[in-house]
């Protein structure tokens, strides 16, 4: 509501108040366009890759081709029964949850215990931070070239050392059933560093001195992390759970650089299946099915994160 | 016991005597040695000489001979100059055009009003949740139809526009006092020249903050640029690596790989190390990146 406007005018020309509400539609309209002029380019490329790139998955997910090159033709709901009836999907599905549980629990844990033991600032704590956090930086890809040499058989850096202590390993990326187990761990070892930043974060408002209260009325570090510390860290926990699920189903790429999927599609993650049914199979009506299930089944999710981010933003 | 005494000293006097505090803070110093571990072995491996042999690859004590030629395989296997160049034509690109971008939308959310703000505040917020990495499939399509598959620019665009940077701009503009503005409207000056004379020179900690997590995230973009790029001589760093780690796995050269990756993270880890504070502090805003 501008201020040009008299408090008056809907009183005043109640007689014609269709009117009325057209004017002063226009007039707004009038004096938002320098605002729309701004927001233009942002909601171009917005349009562009992101509701657009919406509406082409809810499409694409409706047509198929007989061969790659044959024309495009309606098969309504056949490319999501298709991709519901492929066992290889089914399998990543189960695999992605399973790999969801085995990362976020553990990391969440490792930066919560971080976050308790560095929250004093000193030389030390800080030091020990960027120690922890340098993971964070690097390129997935990169995490992934170095863990391929220490999972690397016989003569890798886990089997050079441990294999000293225990004389039967498995192939930590070539047996199926340790694959999957493997791959968390670097996920684990890249992101604990990250979500300690949040936990750090929310540290900052437990108060002090309810603390010290709380070690006068007896009770121990135990007592005071179950009653002060994880109530205050609450939303916290939430937001941190919430980013480390989405990374879960989007940060893959070791999958990409280490397994292919394999061995016998035991490390096939969702994105994986999506990247391999677009790029190798040339299948872009399944490819988009399989993305529309992924973008549905995260809905809930990201509904969750959208009211914690609203609150954060304050609003509009 | 001493080393503990003087750690916990602002500790609350009632807490100092605890133990378990003491053994979590053990605990995680053993633990930032096993995260250190990977790192480590990288740069030991790196300076190893080939003669050592693949037994010792392992060995995390230093060789007594380092040398250099693994670093110079590296480079001469990998086209690392050309990848590096790529990854740096990708970042600033996707920057400059974020900058103009959230810079205007931001302040239209700071301080403008207008009709529909709170849908279109909304379409904003909704980019965060879209997560941008499931859209792989329409998005490359779309790239190819406007004729820039196997371009940086096909890279690069599905980026222009950031919901994240939009909103870390519109906080930063909130902050300035109107009376600033005040001041040069009455001189006359327009939208554009307050925006860019006022707004912009006083916002530059958020500038920065957001330079870091963009440059960072797509430093180590792979997907996308794995899809989008076909020729080699357009390849950034971490598609890059991927094709160089292929090449040497299969020759068993872990020396060279090592440096290879040594190469690839060295930029960013040492800016970390020289403005730790910054990026902490502004991988702390990013959560809703």
């Amino acid at each position: 509501m501008s201020l040009a406007e008299p408090a008056s005018l809907a009183v005043a020309t109640s007689a014609a108040p269709r009117l009325d509400v057209l004017r002063r539609f226009t007039t707004r309209f009038k004096a938002s366009l320098p605002a729309y002029l701004l927001l233009l380019p942002s909601l171009v490329f917005l349009a562009l890759f992101t509701y657009g790139a919406m509406g082409r998955v809810l499409v694409d997910a409706l047509y198929q081709r007989a061969t790659p090159k044959a024309p495009v033709r309606f098969v309504g709901l056949d490319n999501i029964s298709a991709v519901l009836a492929d066992p290889a999907f089914t399998g990543a599905v189960v695999n992605n949850l399973v790999y969801a549980a085995g990362t976020t629990i553990p990391s969440i844990a490792l930066a919560l215990l971080f976050a308790l033991a560095l929250s004093r600032t000193n030389a030390v704590s800080s030091a020990l931070r960027a120690a922890l956090f340098l993971p964070v930086l690097i390129p997935m890809v990169a995490a992934s070239a170095l863990f391929m040499f220490i999972f690397l058989p016989n003569v890798g850096l886990l089997d050079f050392y441990i294999g000293r202590l225990l004389p039967v390993l498995p192939n930590w990326l070539g047996d199926p059933d340790v694959a999957l187990y493997a791959i968390m761990v670097i996920t684990i070892w890249k992101n604990a560093g990250y979500y300690m930043l949040f936990f750090l974060a929310g540290l900052q408002a437990v108060p002090e001195d309810v603390m010290e209260a709380a070690h006068l009325d007896g009770a121990g570090p135990y007592m005071r992390l179950r009653h002060i510390i994880l109530p205050e860290l609450k939303p916290t926990f939430l937001f941190v759970i919430v980013i480390a699920t989405l990374n879960a189903v989007t940060q893959v790429d070791h999958v990409f650089v280490m397994t292919q999927g394999g061995p016998s599609n035991s490390t096939n993650l969702v994105l994986f299946y999506i990247y391999q049914q677009a790029v190798e199979h040339y299948d872009v009506g399944k490819a988009s099915a399989a993305t529309l299930l992924t973008l549905a089944a995260l809905m809930g999710l990201t509904a969750l994160s959208f009211r914690t981010m609203a609150n954060r933003e304050g609003g509009p | 016991m001493k080393l503990f005494d003087r750690l916990f000293r602002d500790a609350p006097l009632a807490t100092r005597g605890e133990i378990t505090p003491k053994l979590g803070f053990l605990l995680t110093v053993l633990l930032a040695i096993v995260w250190l571990i990977p790192f480590l072995w990288m740069v030991v491996a790196t300076l190893r000489p080939a003669s050592d042999g693949i037994n010792a690859m392992a060995e995390l004590m230093p060789s007594l001979k380092p040398t250099l030629d693994n670093v110079r395989d590296a480079w001469e296997i990998g086209d690392f100059p050309r990848y590096t160049l790529n990854t740096t034509i990708i970042c600033a690109g996707i920057l400059l055009v974020q900058f103009v971008t959230i810079t205007l939308a931001g302040f239209a959310f700071a301080r403008l009003d207008f009709l529909g703000k709170t849908p279109i505040f909304y379409l904003f917020l909704m980019q965060l949740m879209l997560v941008p990495v499931l859209l792989i499939v329409p998005n490359l399509s779309l790239v190819a139809q406007l004729g820039l598959y196997d371009t940086l620019t096909g890279v690069m665009m599905p980026f222009f526009a950031s919901a994240f940077g939009t909103f870390l701009m519109r906080q930063a503009f909130e902050a300035i006092p109107t009376e600033l503005e005040d001041a040069a409207l009455i001189d006359g000056a327009s939208l554009l020249q307050r925006i860019r004379h006022i707004y912009v020179p006083l916002s530059m900690p958020s500038f920065s903050a957001f330079a870091i997590i963009s440059v960072t995230s797509h430093w180590n973009d792979f997907l996308w640029p794995l899809m989008v790029i076909n020729s080699p001589d357009k390849r950034p760093l971490t598609v890059g690596l991927s094709v160089f780690t292929k090449t040497a796995e299969g020759t068993q050269a872990w020396g060279t790989i090592a440096a290879g990756t040594l190469m690839v993270i060295a930029p960013l880890l040492v800016t970390f190390l020289i403005f730790q504070k910054r990026f902490i502090s502004s991988f702390v805003t990013s959560g809703i990146k």
